[in-house]
């Protein structure tokens, strides 16, 4: 399969990564090739196979709905960047766009 | 003492004698890091004074004669968070990152009285097998320093055969304790999936990720397993069976042992050196009374391309949460919402992690998904079938760890594949989720350490320690010592 | 040309479960920013989910309350997008497995038609945080609300109308409410629906193109949009325009929906099963077990108050509008008030004050227990109806007891005959003409003596029983 610099830009922009043109370049070419390595599992039929998502023996492993207090503010605000008033901080979206659920 | 001349149980009963402090044993350690250092540079962050501390609370306190762990000092991999001592996954996103919170494993490892010496080096989020993608430093195989250590956990395995530890805790996604393992000459374990807690494991891939130890002997390594094992309230993917004494077989002849060998491993591309190792392994084997016959698992080397499609998939997922928000890296003078993301991330992650999560983002894009994440998790079932069929009349598989010794700095760093071709015969095991160990097999001629790769069924780890430990008694690969600095 | 609407709805619902959905965090409304929260809602390094058996169990509640399938082979999934509110930059969900599909509910129109509206899936998922914009060029998160746990509801393309989906809206709020998972406060966000409007001419073959409304939060907003949307996406037809598939907005203030994103700009969320959490098996004894646990649905109430207890059908849907009234009727019958008595205090007086101070019944202090006794004192002749208002009063303002309050207030009915006749038989003594005036067919007489007697007994005689003494008093004379 061909991998295209755009198709690379779409990629990164759903990754919230930028590349220069050098590195776009570098990268479209290298994920071509990673991605053609892994294509060839196209050759292999797996027709009725169901997929494996992981290889734990565990099931129905639940938690009951008890609530334990929450960790202190202060300590989970140790490595925020910004923060104000008990609140994180961040610049502004520009982008009002985005799902809010 | 000496780590590379003491086990933990010749150490333990020196403690419980009194011959040794648990102060003395953490100065001295210290000393040899020192020392070693320089050489290796396998360590992230020291913990020190915290460390002699703990050793003198222990002192003080006497050392419980019943638990072989007791005021042992112990290197952790710097990608499981522990409270109060930086924790940065090798990535500069998470340079100053201080956690608030301990990693089950470590916490296991520290209730069992052992001590938190420092933090290991790896490849950034354990993505590499060289631990050339540390953002931090280079760190350098035991047996030669112009050798990577192998990855990702290049620190630990190097620390552990340089004799700075004598135990420490790695992560294995692909191959990431096997391959550093085999590189390094010491014995590195991958537990079934489930065995061992991923919580305070800094995530790169949740269905493949496991943590295990790395040491100098078998024993050793059971013994540590022993700590860390058993399901965790917070990893709902533990298992909940019961653990058992992971020594318990150890001593136990193999007479009758049924052993197979992939001929798939042996027909690919290995080093003559590599491939002579693994020979002489199975005519050990078989002097000790096991089998040893040729088997199939048609698909195994299709894992690497399962691999770099599952792997790379949860990875893209796992590391969003890396946004410069709320810890970890945020990018200087950003304007809006999006600067603070895509320059955080660019900035904050390296070219390998990168490229990963572009990988992962494009085999989950819509359109792309059947092709790539749906096919690669059906290709994964059928290397689990073929890993369960063969069990039904093997315990055992046996091969080479790795095609080839440690490789010189900067030779694949610029060919991803063929970097990534490293982990061609550890992955299969992860995405089978079964047990595997790499224990010292022999040396190529210029003296760099071979592993042999050992596999068991789901939850058979006592089998993989039994037939590793007779192995060990035959053999005295593990006991050689590598060169530093010129000194042994 | 005549067109057709289909409206889908996609509703989201808070479940008020004690801790979140993946994490123990308490559920705590209006709490100081980021104090209910742990490493695991801010998708610290290292942290995993841990699934909530009570989400599991809110979610198949819902389910058989909206007479869904439930699924009983499950894992979950993961939605990613970037945004501040959202710290794992996943949204945990379930898209390839549903805890339920195949459900309906039946809603009632203004004219009283009722139609049955198809229920395509429902799944637990968890919320996000807050982000609050703030004009300095900066967002503030709080994460508080982040992991609490939601359920999706979402309908068949069985809506045609405005009034359909209010309708569906209004009957899935109430039978939500029913089931005790949740209060379904549209206006504090517990309920928000997002709406799917699209039209085509009658007899079109073709599924007209459809535009989506995000997380409206009243009724009134879904009717209005909606109605707009049909107008809006008529005229553009009948122009011979092409609908665009895109998220629109609804306006308050000018009761519109303007553009918000095109398809094009629609986000590829890159869904894949959850890796960090196994696989959940929902058994057929649990299910039964959590079928035990839901309260009895409206329909089913409705038709044991009128079957059981002769209330009229009117009545007995009022009284099972909400799960609070109902629950307090049932519970005023339990403690032995008459069921049509209660029935009609509950309709008139109860609900007269309820509307007059914009109240609801948890907010007075009226116990059914109290309204029991208070009905009892009145069936048994204690009280009059008239001091019965008095004492309503109080136990609905104070938590007092009543039949303690009416003696001790001499508000207690004077009932006894032997009491009751040397009053009468003095008053008839003292009132000649009147019983004259009785005789000759003047019933005014009768009533100028009955209050004589009240007013002898200040108020309290009981006047059944002065009517029949009075009677036969009157007769013997």
């Amino acid at each position: 399969m061909e991998i295209t610099k755009d198709d690379v830009k779409k990629i990164a922009s759903l990754s919230k990564l930028e590349f220069t043109d050098q590195e776009l370049e570098k990268f479209t070419k290298q994920l071509e090739d990673i991605m053609n390595m892994s294509h060839q599992l196209s050759k292999i039929n797996t027709d009725g196979v169901k997929p494996t998502i992981n290889v734990t023996d565990a099931v129905n492993i639940m938690r009951e709905d008890v609530a334990e207090k929450g960790v202190d503010r202060s300590e989970l605000m140790k490595n925020v960047p910004e923060h104000e008033d008990g609140f994180i901080k961040v610049p502004a979206i520009i982008d009002e766009g985005e799902d809010n659920e | 003492m000496d780590y590379l001349k003491n086990d933990l149980t010749s150490l333990h009963q020196m403690l419980v004698n009194k011959e040794l402090s648990a102060s003395e044993l953490m100065q001295a350690t210290f000393d040899g890091i020192a020392k070693r250092e320089p050489q290796i540079d396998a360590f992230l962050a020291m913990n020190k004074d915290e460390a002699l501390k703990q050793a003198a609370a222990i002192d003080q306190r006497g050392i419980d004669a019943d638990n072989v762990l007791d005021g042992i000092p112990v290197g952790i991999k710097d990608n499981m968070v522990t409270k109060g001592l930086t924790t940065t996954a090798a990535s500069k996103m998470l340079e100053n990152f201080n956690p608030i919170y301990t990693a089950t494993a470590v916490e296991r490892l520290e209730n069992a009285g052992m001590v938190v010496a420092g933090k290991l080096n790896l490849d950034e989020f354990a993505m590499g097998s060289s631990t050339e993608t540390s953002a931090f430093k280079k760190t350098k195989n035991a047996w030669d320093q112009t050798k990577v250590p192998g990855g990702s956990s290049g620190g630990p395995a190097a620390a552990v055969a340089s004799g700075e530890l004598i135990a420490a805790l790695g992560s294995d996604t692909g191959g990431s304790i096997r391959q550093p393992a085999a590189f390094n000459g010491v014995v590195g374990f991958k537990p079934t999936y489930g065995r061992v807690s991923r919580y305070g494991l800094i995530a790169f891939s949740s269905s493949l990720d496991q943590i295990g130890p790395m040491t100098r002997n078998v024993k050793d390594n059971a013994l540590m397993l022993n700590a860390i094992a058993g399901q965790d309230k917070h990893d709902f993917t533990t298992s909940p069976r019961e653990v058992p004494d992971f020594t318990s077989k150890i001593g136990k002849d193999i007479k009758g042992m049924h052993i197979g060998v992939p001929k798939e491993f042996m027909d690919v591309d290995l080093q003559p050196e590599v491939r002579e190792v693994v020979q002489n392994a199975i005519k050990t084997f078989e002097s000790l009374g096991a089998t040893v016959d040729e088997i199939s698992l048609p698909h195994s080397l299709n894992g690497i391309q399962v691999y770099y499609i599952v792997a790379t998939s949860e990875a893209s997922s796992n590391l969003q949460r890396y946004d410069g928000i709320r810890y970890g890296f945020r990018a200087k003078d950003v304007k809006n919402l999006e600067d603070v993301y895509v320059r955080s991330r660019s900035e904050g992650f390296g070219d390998e992690v990168k490229r990963r999560i572009m990988l992962g983002t494009f085999s989950l894009s819509s359109g792309l998904y059947d092709e790539f994440f749906g096919k690669a998790t059906k290709v994964r079932t059928l290397i689990c079938n073929e890993f369960d069929n063969v069990f039904k009349d093997y315990d055992l598989i046996l091969g080479p760890t790795t095609t080839t010794a440690a490789f010189g700095f900067g030779e694949k760093t610029d060919d991803p594949i063929a970097m990534y071709m490293n982990d061609l015969l550890t992955i299969p095991m992860n995405l089978a989720g079964v047990p595997a160990m790499s224990i010292p097999g022999g040396f190529t001629k210029d003296g760099l350490p071979v592993g042999i790769h050992l596999v068991a069924p789901r939850f058979d780890e006592e089998t993989l320690y039994q037939a590793g430990y007779a192995f060990e008694q035959a053999t005295d690969f593990h006991n050689q010592i590598p060169t530093i600095g010129g000194q042994n | 040309m005549n067109f057709e609407t289909t409206i889908g709805l996609e509703v989201h619902i808070e479940m008020q479960t004690k801790s979140k959905a993946y994490s123990p965090a308490p559920v705590v409304y209006g709490a100081e920013p980021n104090t209910n929260t742990n490493v695991i809602d801010w998708a610290y390094p290292g942290v995993l989910p841990e699934v909530n058996k009570g989400v599991l169990e809110y979610g198949m509640r819902a389910a058989m309350a909206l007479n869904c399938e439930i699924e009983q082979d499950l894992h979950f999934d993961r939605k990613n997008y970037f945004y501040p509110d959202n710290p794992k930059a996943y949204q945990i969900t379930q898209k390839d497995t549903p805890i339920a599909h195949d459900g309906w509910l039946e809603i009632e129109l203004e004219d009283g038609t009722k139609k049955k509206i198809g229920i395509e899936e429902m799944h637990v998922e968890e919320d996000a945080g807050k982000n609050t914009h703030n004009p300095n060029g900066y967002s503030y998160v709080d994460l508080n609300r982040q992991g609490t746990p939601l359920i999706e509801i979402v309908s068949k393309p069985d809506l045609h109308s405005a009034d359909e989906a209010y309708a569906y809206l209004s009957r899935l709020r109430q039978i939500i409410k029913f089931t005790g998972i949740s209060d379904v406060k549209m206006e504090q966000g517990s309920m928000r629906a997002d709406v799917n409007v699209s039209v085509r001419p009658i007899g079109s073959d073709k599924p007209g193109v459809r535009t989506e409304m995000k997380n409206l939060n009243s009724l009134d907003h879904v009717r209005k949009g909606i109605e707009y949307e049909e107008k809006r996406q008529r005229g553009i037809l009948l122009k011979g325009g092409e609908i665009e598939q895109e998220t629109r907005r609804f306006d308050e203030p000018t009761g519109t929906t303007v553009l918000m994103r095109s398809k094009e700009e629609a986000n590829d969320y890159r869904y894949f099963p959850e890796p960090d959490l196994p696989t959940y098996h929902i058994s057929n004894e649990w299910i039964e077990e959590v079928r035990k646990s839901i309260p009895e649905m409206p329909d089913k109430r409705r038709e044991r108050y009128i079957n059981e207890w002769g209330i009229p059908a009117y009545d007995a849907k009022v009284l099972t509008q909400t799960k609070e009234m109902s629950d307090f009727y049932e519970a005023t019958v339990a403690h032995g008030g008459d069921p049509k008595l209660a029935s009609n205090w509950l309709m008139g007086e109860v609900n007269a004050y309820l509307n007059d101070k914009q109240i609801e019944l948890g907010d007075t202090a009226l116990t059914p227990e109290h309204l029991a006794t208070m009905i009892q004192l009145i069936k048994d002749g204690t009280i009059s109806s008239k001091i019965a208002k008095k004492v309503f009063k109080e136990i609905i303002t104070n938590d007092t007891e009543p039949k303690a309050w009416v003696e001790e207030k001499g508000m207690v009915q004077l009932s006894d005959p032997a009491k009751l006749q040397p009053i009468i038989d003095e008053v008839l003594d003292n009132n000649q003409q009147s019983i004259e005036d009785f005789k000759n067919g003047k019933d005014r007489a009768f009533g100028f003596l009955v209050g004589n007697i009240m007013k002898q007994t200040r108020g309290k005689a009981n006047p059944k029983v002065v009517n029949k003494l009075l009677t036969e008093s009157l007769k013997s004379r």
